[in-house]
């Protein structure tokens, strides 16, 4: 069946997560849908199976307009989903899974779903045991099964959301190959991926979407990498010295935050700028964070065998695509987490059975991206919220106040101290969250410390955070701006799949070295 | 023997009331939602049917108006809850209270006032069968049907498709959405049709065991049924064997009074309190990662007893129980 | 079960958005017109006039004297569970078992009285209202235990703990403390007279219970609004996960607010052992705690309106006693109103919701 989009429109608040998008994904063929975080990738898929409604444009299948009013009208029309985290019952057996909710006609009777579910796994190449208790499969067998069950309810389109991440490398063959032999008896294949060479290696052709656009369009496979590298991150890949709007913004701001800006003065943004400086050798102190052999698991992705060690006055970037680690490292550090194996010591001493608490206490500030579930309290003000962080018993409110309204005027915070925090912006949120940051904090941990924000918040936000370092902090922070990881970091760790890179230091860094990593292209073989 | 056999006997038609209540809640509950108005419902649609069967001399419109009074009752919540959002706790417990009021007001007139009942009716033949007989076959109709509806329920939940979909919703509901399963109107069905299941269990207290009404005269029964269900670990047989010990325990308390006067044996009705909460606390260590780590740190012939008790004891609830369901 | 969503607490932000005194009052006025049409139609299919009913239900508790005893000496208790029930919504609990911590209070006070009925009575009252804070306290925070360590919801577990309290009542009223000659269900021997409350004259109002009451509320608001404490329990009922990223002990203040809310029923328990029924009787708390939960249910744990919801509250109660008498109809058409106020609100809430979005 062929699947075709006009002009398809969703947004998300501001943020346009699809804009105007024409395209169409041929029958019996394996298509490759590329892009880096936050591109559309997801929201395409979860129009075309139903989970989410155009705000505007239309969806075809067969040249036939549909009018997908959930999933189960998507899957009556022949398109089943297999979510990265598959949307299955833990509690059901295998073959419950497949019978759950699943049209009479296409399953008639508990005996035909064994039958049905044994031969398309025979057919497949998948193992999947019907009575087996699904909380006993792995992701992989969960995929297959949630396959099987997506065609037996006569799914003649299958979209695949990152379906390799957490699943072995057999598991990987086994899907390809069925995926495979899916296309060729007529079926189409839409595989969402960040994998490029998972991607070349299995698909017919490739598109790709940057920004919520379509920047290329069912390109024939094969593709040279750098080609779609390019497409994936925009220009700066092909022509690393060319200064983009990002670099003007970072070198504004070093010079504003009263840093050597010897950076991009000659239009070359390799940033050799803090490295080696007298200041950056003054503030490069003792070791805030230090981990030995640390591994941990969060789902399906397991960090192994981290090491690392991060100084006062440091910045690390964590790059990476959603789903390869990040945050596991992040919250090890913050100590939301404990690791399986291994250390970690803060300021030289470890926290053994202490959690987030004796970490807090220790300096350790984690700063989430999900400021308002995470972050701070939707329905208290500022003022409540400085408040909280005082030692004495009775709060003093007048302290609490001027609190708020000095941080109101250091961190220009649209508010007034007793606005609920719910009610501010994002950037004026994410100036609250760090301005609520005690003084004498040793190390921030902040996940994605500018996502949403508007360029003059997100520089206002970076100020902040230089300033700190300059008075001893060490900051660790992940993002999926590659141009926020070059600008800031003294050191880059790409995250690919649960395994940690090599520590890019700041004369290495480019967008296209990053962006290879991020792909998975030349990590470290093992 | 003959004794044993009154006695069971007894258990079963006792416990029938309970049986329906239970029953009605597992299934809601199963579907991921809480109707915490039991012992409301069931009070209000004791007395409604009560009122009508004995206006209307017909027992099956007072079984039907205390169906429709449960039914109506799960629509309130459901509305309030799965519609406006609002918290299941708060809305089905101000439910309880209120109906109960209300029974007490509305059934004033029908007091002690001496009405129609279910008419005793052992089935020919079976009833004569040395020893089933007497305890199961010499019962009235809404007896039978509580020792139905409990085989009715498991086969339900668990032996058809439509049982899959319901307990889908209550474990996961994105996941049965993703399968085209319109989760909210599910979910009124099923409330409303658990909620019907309560109110028949009221007009089994007023129409068939107490024979007539009075005020609160099912003193707390629906916050029993409430604690058997989870007892039962929302499974129906286990949840039905509840509601029997539960029935039993207030037999033999009545009993041992006028055996043993001065021993305060009302005491043994709380006993199965105690039990739900050592359960429930079992059941919830089994899923704490500490308590895992010892069991596994046992001896090994100590570890493999020890694992088959947790695993056979330990019966979680139903994963989204009490969650809003939100549309991606 | 555990990520139940709570929206018990004033929303500010919304309140201050919309403005007008349309907007402030909509709510109030919905949840009250709805409640009173509810009330009014089954006053009516009763055959009873309405407004006579109203009469009686709202002024009969302040028509005379005696009445108006009743009325504090119910509000008193229910003000201390009220109060107490506020710290659990705070902290974004719904702790059920306040029943069966005011029933383990009742006992806890009955143990001094039997222990040492010789101390001078100052000083027994003091133990009497000390063991009941302890023993409410105990109660809840086993209920509290449970939920911290052991994930079973304080919804069910105090459920659960309601059923063992009273159990315990029953056991002690009709076993170990039964009256000379023989068990009754009617209660343990009544206490002398020196060891009840002293009270105004001939009537039932023992000035100490609502003192007592006042004096909780007052701590309480005061604990809530004005210490650290307070808004670090409004911050874990609000939002967990940012309170504990904040540096704020949630589980601590959880299993404080449970023992908080355990110690003011408990002592509710006691005015109804010291001042109420001066015996121990199976139902001792005869649904003081579930109407505590009605009121703060009502007033989402805002301290500014326990008192007075509790007062009209208490005064429908006391009120319709008076309604067999004069209208021949049952006294119970005040819960009617209380809960149909309660459900109305809920309703009003959630439309309310709806509309703004």
């Amino acid at each position: 069946m062929e699947v075709a989009v006009h002009n398809l429109c969703k947004a998300f608040g501001a943020v346009r997560a699809n804009d105007d998008l024409t395209l169409r994904f041929a029958a019996g063929q394996i298509h490759g849908v590329l892009g880096e975080n936050g591109a559309g990738k997801s929201t395409l898929m979860k129009l075309i199976a139903g989970f989410l409604r155009p705000d505007g444009g239309s969806i075809r299948f067969d040249g036939r307009e549909a009018s997908l009013h959930g999933p189960g009208a998507a899957l009556r029309a022949g398109v089943g989903m297999v979510h990265q985290d598959p949307l299955d019952l833990p509690a059901f057996t295998a073959l419950e899974n497949l019978l759950c909710a699943a049209p009479r006609g296409a399953i008639g009777s508990r005996a035909a779903g064994r039958q049905l579910l044994s031969e398309l796994a025979r057919r497949l190449g998948f193992t999947v045991e019907p009575d087996a208790p699904l909380a006993s499969l792995t992701v992989g067998q969960r995929q297959q099964l949630e396959i099987i069950r997506l065609l037996a309810c006569g799914a003649r389109v299958l979209i695949l959301d990152e379906p390799t991440t957490g699943i072995t490398a057999a598991q990987t063959r086994a899907l390809f190959a069925a995926l495979r032999r899916l296309a060729a008896e007529g079926n189409t294949v839409l595989f969402v991926s960040h994998k490029l060479e998972e991607v070349a290696e299995l698909c017919d052709t490739v598109c790709v979407l940057r920004a919520g656009r379509l920047v290329g369009e069912q390109l024939p496979m094969p593709v040279p990498q750098r080609r779609l590298l390019e497409l994936m991150f925009g220009a700066a890949v092909a022509q690393p010295t060319a200064g983009g709007a990002g670099e003007v913004r970072i070198t504004a701001l070093r010079s504003e935050g009263g840093l050597p800006a010897n950076a991009g003065e000659d239009g070359t943004p390799a940033l050799p700028g803090l490295h080696g400086s007298p200041t950056t050798e003054r503030i490069a102190g003792e070791a805030v964070w230090q981990l030995a052999g640390v591994s941990a698991r969060a789902g399906s992705v397991a960090l192994r065998d981290v090491s690392l060690s991060i100084a006062a006055g440091r910045i690390v970037g964590l790059a990476g695509l959603d789903g390869s680690g990040q945050p596991i490292l992040l919250r090890l550090l913050t100590g939301r987490m404990r690791p399986e194996t291994g250390h970690i010591l803060v300021n030289g001493r470890a926290l053994s059975g202490g959690g987030s608490r004796a970490y807090r206490a220790a300096g350790i500030e984690y700063l989430p991206a999900d400021r308002l579930n995470e972050g701070m309290i939707g329905a208290l003000s500022l003022t409540e919220h400085f408040a909280l962080l005082q030692n004495a018993a009775l709060v003093d409110q007048r302290a609490a106040e001027r609190a708020a309204r000095a941080a109101i005027a250091d961190y220009a915070i649209k508010a007034t101290p007793v606005t609920p925090i719910r009610a501010l912006s994002g950037g004026n949120q994410q100036r609250a969250l760090l301005a609520l940051v005690p003084p004498d904090c040793r190390g921030i941990a902040c996940e994605q410390p500018t996502r949403g924000l508007d360029v003059a918040s997100a520089q206002a936000i970076w100020r902040r955070l230089l300033e700190r370092r300059l008075a001893g902090c060490a900051i660790v922070f992940a993002s999926a701006d590659l141009d926020e990881l070059i600008a800031y970091s003294d050191e880059v760790l790409v995250f690919f799949a649960g395994r940690v890179s090599a520590p890019l230091h700041r004369a290495e860094l480019s967008v296209a070295r990053l962006a290879e990593l991020i792909g998975g292209v030349g990590f470290g073989g093992g | 023997m003959d004794q044993v056999t009154i006695f069971l006997a007894a258990v079963l038609a006792g416990a029938a009331p309970l049986i329906f209540a239970t029953m009605g809640e597992t299934l809601t509950e199963r579907a991921g939602v809480i109707n915490l108005s039991l012992d409301g419902t069931i009070l209000l649609a004791a007395m409604i049917a009560f009122a009508v069967a004995l206006n209307t001399n017909s027992l099956l419109l007072g079984f039907g108006a205390a169906a429709l009074v449960g039914a109506l009752i799960a629509l309130v919540l459901s509305f309030l809850s799965l519609s406006l959002r609002q918290s299941q706790t708060a809305v089905g417990f101000v439910l309880a209270l209120l109906c109960t009021e209300l029974s007490s007001f509305l059934g004033a007139p029908f007091v002690r006032v001496p009405g129609p009942s279910v008419p005793f009716m052992p089935i020919p033949g079976l009833a004569s069968l040395p020893l089933i007989g007497p305890i199961l076959f010499r019962h009235d109709l809404a007896i039978y049907a509580s020792l139905l509806l409990v085989p009715l329920i498991w086969w339900l939940l668990f032996q058809t498709r439509t049982g899959l979909t319901l307990r889908a919703l209550g474990e996961r509901p994105q996941a049965a959405f993703a399968r085209g399963v319109p989760v909210v109107p599910t979910r009124y069905l099923v409330t409303i049709v658990g909620g019907a299941l309560v109110g028949i269990a009221g007009a089994v207290y007023s129409l068939d065991l107490k024979q007539g009404w009075s005020y609160r005269h099912t003193f707390g029964a629906g916050w029993i049924a409430l604690a058997i269900v989870i007892f039962g670990g929302w499974r129906p047989w286990r949840v039905a064997l509840g509601c029997y010990l539960f029935a039993a325990l207030e037999i033999l308390a009545l009993r041992m009074q006028s055996v043993l006067p001065g021993v305060p044996t009302q005491v043994f009705q709380v006993a199965p309190f105690a039990l739900m909460i050592v359960v429930l606390a079992l059941v919830n260590l089994t899923g704490n990662p500490r308590v895992t780590r010892r069991i596994g740190s046992l001896p090994p012939g100590l570890r493999q007893p020890v694992q088959a008790l947790v695993s056979r004891i330990s019966a979680p609830p139903p994963a989204a129980l009490g969650q809003p369901f939100e549309r991606p | 079960m555990q990520s139940q969503e709570l929206n018990l607490q004033p929303e500010p932000g919304r309140k201050q958005a919309s403005g007008t005194w349309w907007a402030t009052l909509r709510l109030p006025l919905l949840a009250l017109g709805g409640a009173l049409a509810l009330t009014t139609l089954v006053l009516l299919s009763s055959g009873v006039s309405p407004l006579q009913a109203y009469r009686i239900l709202i002024f009969g508790a302040f028509s005379t004297p005696v009445r108006f005893s009743d009325m504090i000496m119910l509000a008193a208790p229910l003000l201390l569970c009220a109060t107490g029930l506020t710290l659990t919504f705070s902290a974004g609990l719904y702790n059920l078992g306040v029943e069966g911590q005011l029933a383990l209070g009742a006992v806890a006070a009955m143990l001094p009285l039997r222990l040492f009925p010789e101390l001078p009575p100052a000083l027994l009252w003091s133990l009497c209202f000390a063991c009941a804070a302890a023993g409410g306290a105990l109660w809840a925070l086993l209920a509290a235990w449970l939920r911290l360590s052991a994930g079973v919801s304080e919804i069910f577990a105090g459920l659960g703990l309601n059923f063992l309290a009273s159990g315990l009542a029953l056991y002690l009223v009709l076993g170990p403390w039964r009256r000379s000659g023989s068990a009754s269900m009617s209660g343990t021997e009544l206490l002398p007279r020196e060891l009840w409350l002293p009270t105004l004259g001939a009537l039932r109002l023992a000035p100490l219970a609502p003192l007592l009451a006042l004096l909780a509320l007052a701590l309480v608001w005061w604990a809530v609004r004005q210490t650290r404490w307070g808004l670090q329990l409004r911050a874990v009922g609000l939002n967990r996960v940012a309170a504990d990223r904040l540096g704020v002990p949630a589980q601590r203040r959880i299993a404080e607010a449970m023992a908080g809310c355990g110690a003011l029923a408990g002592m509710a328990g006691a005015i109804q052992v010291l001042g109420v029924f001066h015996q121990l009787i199976p139902n001792i708390s005869s649904g003081v705690g579930l109407l505590g939960l009605l009121v703060a249910l009502l007033v989402r744990a805002d301290p500014r309106w326990v008192l007075p919801v509790a007062v009209v509250f208490a005064s429908f109660t006391v009120g319709s006693v008076q309604l067999p008498l004069a209208l021949g109809v049952d006294s119970s058409i005040a819960g009617v109103l209380q809960g149909a106020l309660v459900l109305f609100a809920l309703l009003a809430r959630g439309l309310s919701r709806r509309v703004t979005g």
